[in-house]
């Protein structure tokens, strides 16, 4: 048996196959995906069907350059008749891409079905794609056997990766706001065509070897994880790429043991790797944001309880404050047990018996604390014209959130405050 | 509004019919269908098919309008991928292909698909149009790799599901169409029960939420409509041109009316006609698929639509540009004529004057001239130079009298312009209705900036310097 | 009064000393920023109010948090002493033109009657009386010529007066009125102006968001001046004085700014 790189050839080929495909679709999706364009993948990947069937009546021959030519048409097609039909015709945008693009894919299907009879260009495979048998279908290039869609992806690759280098700065630009680019002198209609271009080019090269369905899940799933997975566009479009390498392999091994297809492995393997995203990522990720929210919640407990313990020894009460009593003013519930936990273990708080106290270093936090309540306090007083039944809510929420520098700020515009700021409560 | 009376109701509808169907039967209601074809002389087989496909048609272009004017449409597109997985599982549980059971998925998987759009456009970074293809495409993958699963599945029957594809109307026995129809009809009852909610719910839903309407469940309500219209159009058109059904005749309906009354009507209208002519040319043609054939025919109705309508066509829009550039280039004719006479008591004047005022060419400047001419407004005198005919001199000073009113107006108080007619600025002087110009005048009176005799001061020597020529 | 009102007020939904609206420290985020920081106001019944602040002062997000549009993060609303949830039918709405689209395929007598929608109820259909009443809507904005038409083959000011009758069709005791003199000719103007204070005299109140300074001591009885939170709120003559304008527009609070940033940065 054939062997690449120590990797059955087959084998080799499906995954290097696929991984061309889905980074060559997360390189043009991660602009799409920011400028909500996503959809448009969609159309074209269905729209091209009515460009081959014509190549493919017009040549006889299923050579790969006339029907590029033919898709490449068509595509563009639609992202001009989608374009046309918004503007002259007053329709939603959204709407006038699924006319245009629904309409050219009935009519492909009708075309091919016309010929069909003599012919194995199947609808189906549109959707599907065959990349098990593509794989087996090899050109001899150069002493090796590689297949031949395998050549064309690479062009349209090697065509995407050149396009995203030399247009960096203006795809920047355009991506995140046309009309500047537009005063700049970016001209991005031009730059706009030549994507949808690509995105043709890509849609055709693609979709052969795994259908129109993984090709828009290409298109869009590599970019919107990492979408959730950074702020910024290079690191945007390289873990986008990675991902598109990670779900190749994933895809293409998961198959395997299952007896299933690629392409459609591949998508789910995406989704899947796009939900786990959804929940981890570290900052936009669910998980994430409810491990925030639980920390707050403990954080702004503490603090309440330390806060508490300081005034109780401020006001200068005889008796002790009881663990129970803190609790209850500080919320109650697992939370604020939760917080009189980590307090005492991290010595700011000893329990004697039933009675809580502050540690030296406890004491001092505690006080820092209850200053920039107090002057939160201040600030607002000056400030805002609160009636005297308020509930205090802003300062006790704010002292939580300030750091020094807003401190420092809100210390130079209200006097020093003195004194406990009211009964302890 | 809130409170159970409406679900209730809704519930009370299915509960009734599930009764009714108890009682009587699939079997004996479709006996009751033959014997009434029989005795109508109707062919049994093509009045079922006609009669699911033509509801069909119907039902999923009015829910789809809805979906169109919410700008939702591809929301149905996502929903018809989402679909195949739970099919798949249906027929994999099932073990046969129970058409029921296999809706029945469809539509469990197409509501979770369209749950999780909404849900990762709400609670994550993804955006809309990423959410949608990301439902669509990866709900869709799986649903590749389950059928596959079917197909390996050795107890065989898997003919059918392929049909989900692209559809196949040929498929369908008597009971699935019984089922198409019944839920269709279902569809309609309620978006006809749900009227004025619905109505309210798609143009201004802070307007409901404050008139206590709940928008939330009145929001889910209509997505399941889409969902189960979706599921039933599954079968005979397919999973990739379902979106088509339920958004092309929404827009060919909408370039003819401006009101939802008649463009849910109008659009079911096309709907059902393209789902017949579907059915028809794919019944008649073999190996023809109906999906495809019932989407070239809306689609066909939809273009003329787009350019034939009365208002909105792109037909009507170019007539209304050409008309328009017509009435401006004639306007500034006769006013550039006037201007003319007025700086220059000189009564006639060449095409090489007019064409010099207004930046024109000369051949152009001619060619209006006679243009005018043979409306009667401009005459050439015996030197070959042109005048202003009493008419054309009428026109012209309405034509002066508004340009002038409108300038000075401008200058006055310029806030009136930007949004009393969004149309081009420069346009503006020639489409002002008569009344607003009175109003205009009045106004411009009242405050001085308007004098009585201006129009009479700058008629009278003109009138002089035409009446010497001539 | 209308029946309903009385209605209302037979059952107890008017508290009769109660103040047709009172909020009670709320505090609006967005996104876990806070855009309004505990506010606190009490209005005056059968006054023509208007809310003043600079743009991003949170002025429309006051009036959407008070109907419960947009979440409130803290604090209550109450109208004629009841939770506004519960007294909404005696609420009208005029939201800010652009929020709906104007192309959509509605005539003008129909955007109106859905100001009849509540009293309604559902499945019921506008009959006969609906009809008129939305007319002599239409007729006291002077749009009665306009029934008719498709929404968007009106120009801004009478896009706006359309949804003024609307709000009029609601038969409200408590109106809100979100920017209903932005964009509009001066006639409209004068016309809107006139509603409002016919309004005012049959004993509503009305509460507005407004944008141009100049006008507000001549249209309105009643002030709130806000900037993400109230500056000051009184009568016209007590509290649109310079200071307090200074404080609303030139002296912001950078810090509250600051602030929301924090909150919103540290709570993730």
């Amino acid at each position: 048996m054939d062997t690449v790189f120590g990797m059955d050839a087959i084998v080799f080929w499906i995954i290097a196959t696929m991984a061309m495909v889905n980074v060559t679709g997360a390189l043009l999706g991660t602009f799409l995906v920011l400028r909500r364009m996503s959809l448009l993948g969609d159309a074209i990947s269905h729209a091209v069907l009515p460009g081959l069937a014509l190549a493919f009546i017009l040549t006889n021959t299923r050579e790969p350059f006339p029907m590029l030519l033919g898709a490449l048409v068509a595509g563009l097609l639609t992202v001009l008749l989608t374009h046309l039909i918004h503007r002259y015709a007053n329709v939603p945008e959204d709407a006038a891409m699924g006319v245009v693009f629904t309409s050219l894919f009935a009519l492909g299907v009708v075309m091919i079905t016309r010929v069909a009879s003599h012919v194995d260009l199947d609808p189906g495979c549109v959707l599907y794609g065959v990349l098990e048998s593509a794989a087996l279908d090899t050109r001899n290039i150069a002493g090796m056997e590689v297949p031949r869609v395998a050549v064309t992806l690479s062009a349209v690759f090697l065509a995407t990766v050149v396009f995203v280098v030399l247009f960096w700065k203006e795809l920047k630009i355009v991506s995140f706001d046309p009309q500047l680019a537009t005063t700049l002198g970016i001209n991005a209609d031009r730059v706009h065509y030549l994507l949808m271009g690509l995105v043709a080019a890509f849609t055709v090269a693609a979709f052969e070897a795994v259908g129109s369905i993984l090709v828009v899940a290409m298109l869009i799933a590599p970019a919107a994880t990492a979408f959730l997975l950074t702020d910024r566009l290079h690191w945007m479009t390289l873990i986008a790429a990675a991902t598109g390498i990670l779900i190749a392999i994933l895809g293409r091994n998961i198959a395997a043991v299952y007896d299933a297809p690629v392409a459609g492995m591949a998508s789910v393997v995406a989704g899947g790797l796009f939900m786990l995203a959804v929940l981890f990522a570290p900052r936009y990720g669910i998980v994430a944001r409810r491990l925030a929210q639980v920390r707050l919640g403990l954080r702004i407990s503490g603090e309440d309880l330390l806060g508490l313990a300081y005034r109780w020894q401020e006001s200068g009460a005889r008796a002790s404050l009881t663990a129970s009593g803190a609790l209850e003013a500080a919320g109650g519930g697992v939370v604020s047990r939760v917080a009189l936990w980590l307090l005492r273990r991290a010595g700011l708080l000893v329990k004697s018996g039933d009675s809580v106290r502050l540690t030296a270093s406890g004491e001092e936090r505690a006080s820092r604390l209850v200053h920039r309540h107090r002057l939160w306090e201040a600030y607002l007083a000056k400030h805002l014209p609160l009636p005297d039944d308020h509930l205090h809510s802003p300062a006790d929420r704010m002292e939580h959130f300030m750091d020094s520098d807003l401190q420092r700020q809100v210390e130079e515009q209200v006097p020093e405050p003195h004194g406990p700021s009211g009964a302890p409560r | 509004m809130s409170g159970p009376a409406p679900w209730l109701a809704v519930l009370a509808l299915a509960t009734l019919q599930a009764v009714l169907f108890a009682l009587v039967g699939a079997d004996r209601l479709l006996g009751w269908v033959q014997a009434a074809c029989a005795s109508a002389g109707l062919p049994y087989n093509t009045v079922m098919v006609l009669a699911g496909s033509g509801l069909l048609g119907i039902c999923s272009a009015v829910i789809g309008s809805y979906a169109v004017l919410r700008r939702r449409s591809l929301f149905g597109d996502a929903v018809a991928h989402a679909a195949l997985p739970g099919i798949a599982l249906a027929y994999l549980i099932a073990r046969e292909r129970h058409f029921f059971s296999l809706l029945m998925g469809a539509l469990i998987s197409g509501v979770l698909g369209a749950m999780v759009i909404t849900w990762l456009r709400q609670s994550t970074r993804t955006r809309q149009d990423a959410a949608i293809g990301l439902v669509l495409s990866v709900f869709f993958g799986l649903g590749i790799v389950l059928t596959s699963a079917v197909q390996r599945d050795p107890s065989g029957a898997h003919a059918g599901l392929e049909g989900f594809l692209l559809g196949k109307t040929a498929g369908l026995i008597s009971q699935d169409l019984l089922l198409i129809a019944v839920t269709s009809a279902n569809i309609l009852l309620l978006v006809w029960l749900f009227q004025k909610e619905f109505l309210l719910l798609s143009f201004d839903p802070g307007f409901a939420a404050v008139q206590r309407w709940p928008v939330p469940a009145l929001d889910i309500l209509m997505m399941t409509l889409l969902v189960a219209a979706t599921v039933i159009g599954l079968p005979a058109v397919g999973v990739v041109l379902m979106a088509a059904m339920l958004i092309i005749p929404g827009v060919a309906a909408r370039f003819w009316t401006d009101r939802l009354a008649a463009l849910l009507p109008l659009s079911g209208v096309i709907g059902l006609g393209s789902a017949i002519a579907g059915t028809y040319v794919s019944s008649i043609r073999e190996g023809m698929p109906t999906g495809p054939v019932i989407v070239l025919a809306a689609a066909a109705v939809c273009l003329f639509s787009m350019f034939a309508a009365p208002r909105r066509g792109i037909a009507a829009g170019v007539l209304r540009r050409l008309r328009m550039q017509e009435r401006v280039a004639r306007q500034n004719l006769l006013r550039s004529l006037y201007e003319l006479v007025e700086e220059a008591p000189d009564s006639a004047v060449t095409a090489e004057d007019v064409a010099g005022k207004r930046s024109w060419g000369v051949a152009d400047a001619l060619k209006l001239l006679r243009r005018a001419e043979a409306r009667g407004e401009v005459r050439r005198t015996t030197d070959g130079r042109w005048t202003l005919t009493d008419l054309g001199l009428q026109r012209a000073l309405d034509v002066v009298r508004a340009h002038r009113l409108w300038e000075l107006y401008l200058v006055e108080q310029a806030s009136i312009a930007a949004d009393h007619v969004d149309r081009d600025a420069d346009e503006l002087e020639h489409i002002l209705p008569p009344e607003m110009l009175h109003q205009l005048e009045d106004r411009l009176k009242q405050k001085g900036r308007w004098p009585e005799d201006r129009v009479p001061a700058s008629v009278h020597p003109l009138e002089g310097v035409a009446g010497e020529g001539r | 009064m209308t029946a309903t009102q009385e209605k209302a007020l037979a059952q107890g939904a008017v508290a009769v000393d109660a103040p047709p609206l009172e909020i009670h420290d709320m505090t609006v985020a967005y996104q876990r920023r806070p855009v309004l920081w505990d506010i606190d106001l009490q209005l005056p019944e059968g006054r023509l109010i208007a809310i003043i602040g600079p743009n991003g002062a949170g002025k429309s997000t006051l009036i959407k948090a008070a109907l419960g549009l947009v979440p409130r993060a803290s604090g209550r609303v109450e109208v004629y002493g009841r939770p506004i949830e519960k007294q909404l039918s005696l609420i009208g709405y005029v939201p800010q033109r652009e929020s709906v689209d104007w192309d959509f395929p509605v005539s003008v007598l129909d955007v109106v009657m859905m100001g009849r929608y509540g009293r309604l109820g559902w499945f019921r259909r506008p009959g006969r009386e609906d009809r008129e009443a939305a007319m002599d809507c239409l007729r006291k904005v002077a749009l009665q010529d306009f029934a008719g038409r498709q929404i968007s083959q009106l120009s801004g000011g009478q896009q706006q007066r359309v949804f003024l009758a609307r709000a009029l069709a609601q038969e409200a005791r408590l109106y809100f009125m979100d920017e209903p003199f932005a964009g509009v000719d001066a006639a409209t103007e004068q016309a809107i102006l006139a509603i409002l204070q016919e309004l005012r005299s049959h004993g509503r109140t009305v509460v507005v968001v407004h944008h141009s300074l100049q006008t507000v001591r001549e249209y309105f009885d009643h002030v709130v001046l806000l900037n993400m939170r109230v500056v000051a709120h009184g009568p016209i003559e007590e509290v649109f004085t310079e200071e307090n304008l200074r404080n609303t527009y030139g002296g912001r609070l950078p810090l509250l700014e600051q602030a929301a940033d924090a909150v919103q940065r540290r709570s993730v």
